[in-house]
Formats: structure tokens, C-alpha cells, sequence
């Protein structure tokens, strides 16, 4: 049975066309999930894209977090969903307290687009098991409020616990311990600042390194169904 | 009106480049002895009827001010304090 993997489309949200596209090319079903639906409409898995949901407006993610359809992804990914939120859906996560943390104005000011290489440091999560710890990736980067900041308890409870799932080889933004992606406890939910969707073919992409992030979600979910 | 501020700033220990890129302009203005801004946000809640410090306070934690990397304030506004500051 194919897996079918939801991909919500907030007002505002940019890139959920190329996430749709990526889980297809996965080998998965996408399914649109819209903002204001609460139904999930029997998704295996759902992805928050990139993009400016609500225009940022009051903080980046504040107000996507009382959507009707994030009261329904929230519960769900307490209960195991597998969850992936790149950039904005990063934001959205963190102010949802699915992750800890928060994403915040680049240091430097500057939005940062480039193609960024990833250190890949956990790959016991849903989403980069088809990883090895270590493996570097090249994925695009393009964040305006990409850094990441936590007070040093969670910082350091994060590593303890082996909850950074990836690093930036070269900080963008200023992030701290140049995190670029994390994970919750159980490792069903991860954010991520930079955008795999947009490195899985080689005419529109720096690399295929970012399919792995899909293509971890159809074997986390084949493991979790035997 | 009945009428609610909330101020909303940056945790001192949350680094505001936004502040500092206005107080790096400071000197083109000729100013030379301001040691650091910060940048925050200020929020007028008009209510229905008596104004409700709770529940603002709730508006506030939830969803005005992230606690992971801001605090904020709330206050009743004074009598006669007007919507457009004036200089």
C-alpha cells in the first residue's frame, strides 16, 4: 500500500507545491491538507512546508499555530505521527511547543539563499533514517528567520539526549551550535531550517540529498506497520 | 475605550540585532552616547466592556509574546493617554 503523506497549505505557505512534488517522487501519495480543515483525511504522515504563513505577521508561525488543522497535527504527532516542518514549518513547530525552542532574526540581518551543506548528526529520527551519522548533505538554504536560539539547559539537553538532527557546516544565520534541524523525544517530529524539497532532482536542485529526508518517513513507516 | 497595553520585548539575554543595527546608525545622527537600543513591540487591546487584565494576560502568554524569547508587560492605559504618541 502506498504511504500518503499530507502536506498543509497554510495562506501564505510557498512551497508546498515543491513538497507535494517530493513526496511523489518519494513514492509516496501527497495529500493537500488545508489550514482551516481539521480533518486529516487519513494521512500516514504530514509535512509543514516553507514558506510565510499568516505573512509572519506578529512572529514568524504565531498565529499558523491556532489553525485548525495544527490542533489536529498537534495531538497526532504527540500520538507518533510523523511530522517534518521545513522553515516556516520549523517556526510553526517551535510555536506550537511540538519543539523547544525558537527561531529568530538572522544575526546578521541578511536573508541567506544559498546552497548550504548539512552535517547530518542524528539519523535515529522518522525523517533521516535513511542517513548515516556524519553523512554530509547539500540542500538549499533561504531563511530570513532562520536562527535558532534556546536557552543553555535545552541546548544542552538536546545534545545529551541526541536531539540535533542536523548542523550547518558554516553557519547561515547565527543559529546556536550552528543547529540547523531538531527533533522531539520520541523523534517522530523534526524541524528543519534549510529545504530538502527543493534538492530531489538534478535539473531543478544542487543535489538529490534531500529525497533521503522523504524517503525516511515511507521506511519509518513501513517499520512501525511489521 | 477600555483599553489594554501590552509591551513586548526580547528576553535581555536574546541577542536584537534589529536594535543594534538603529543603534549602529545612531552616530550618523550625530549621537554618540547611547550605549545600546532594543527593539520591542507595544499592543493596544480595546475591550467591549471593563477591560480584563486576566484574561489579557492570557492573550499575551499564548500568543503577543513567546515565552521561549520574550517578556512582556500589561498595564491599564492612563486616562486621557492617546492612541498616537505625540513627539
Amino acid at each position: 500500500m502506498t504511504a500518503r503523506v499530507g502536506v498543509v497549505t497554510f495562506p501564505g505557505s510557498l512551497d508546498d507545491g515543491d513538497a507535494t512534488r517530493a513526496v511523489r517522487l518519494a513514492g509516496a501519495e501527497p495529500v493537500r491538507l488545508w489550514h482551516a480543515d481539521p480533518q486529516l483525511h487519513g494521512v500516514d504522515a504530514v509535512v509543514l512546508p516553507g514558506g510565510f504563513s499568516y505573512g509572519d505577521y506578529l512572529r514568524c508561525g504565531a498565529i499558523a499555530r491556532f489553525a485548525a488543522v495544527m490542533e489536529t497535527i498537534v495531538d497526532a504527532a504527540r500520538a507518533g505521527l510523523p511530522v517534518l516542518g521545513i522553515c516556516n514549518g520549523f517556526q510553526i513547530l517551535c510555536e506550537a511547543h511540538l519543539l523547544p525552542g525558537a527561531l529568530t532574526r538572522n544575526q546578521h540581518l541578511h536573508f541567506r539563499n544559498r546552497d548550504q551543506v548539512l552535517r547530518i548528526e542524528s539519523a535515529g529520527t522518522a525523517w533521516t533514517n535513511a542517513f548515516q551519522p556524519g553523512q554530509e548533505v547539500l540542500i538549499p538554504v533561504k531563511n530570513g528567520e532562520g536562527c535558532y536560539v534556546a536557552d543553555a539547559a535545552t541546548l544542552d539537553q538536546l545534545e545529551a539526549e541526541g536531539r540535533v538532527v542536523a548542523r550547518y557546516v558554516g553557519n547561515p544565520n547565527g543559529s546556536q551550535r550552528d543547529i540547523a534541524a531538531i527533533t522531539n523525544s520520541a523523534g517522530n517530529v523534526v524541524g528543519i531550517m534549510p529545504h530538502p524539497e527543493h534538492a530531489v532532482e538534478e535539473l531543478t536542485g544542487p543535489s538529490l540529498d534531500g529525497l533521503g529526508f522523504f524517503t525516511s518517513a515511507l521506511k519509518h513507516l513501513v517499520e512501525t506497520a511489521a | 475605550m477600555p483599553r489594554v497595553v501590552v509591551d513586548v520585548m526580547l528576553k535581555p539575554e536574546i541577542l536584537d540585532p534589529q536594535g543594534q543595527a538603529v543603534a549602529n546608525a545612531l552616530p550618523r545622527l550625530g549621537v554618540e552616547d547611547v550605549a545600546s537600543v532594543r527593539i520591542g513591540r507595544r499592543i493596544e487591546i480595546d475591550f467591549t466592556g471593563e477591560p480584563d487584565l486576566n484574561q489579557t494576560r492570557e492573550i499575551a502568554d499564548k500568543l503577543l509574546a513567546n515565552p521561549v524569547i520574550e517578556d512582556f508587560t500589561i498595564r491599564l492605559a492612563e486616562d486621557g493617554e492617546t492612541v498616537d504618541a505625540q513627539p
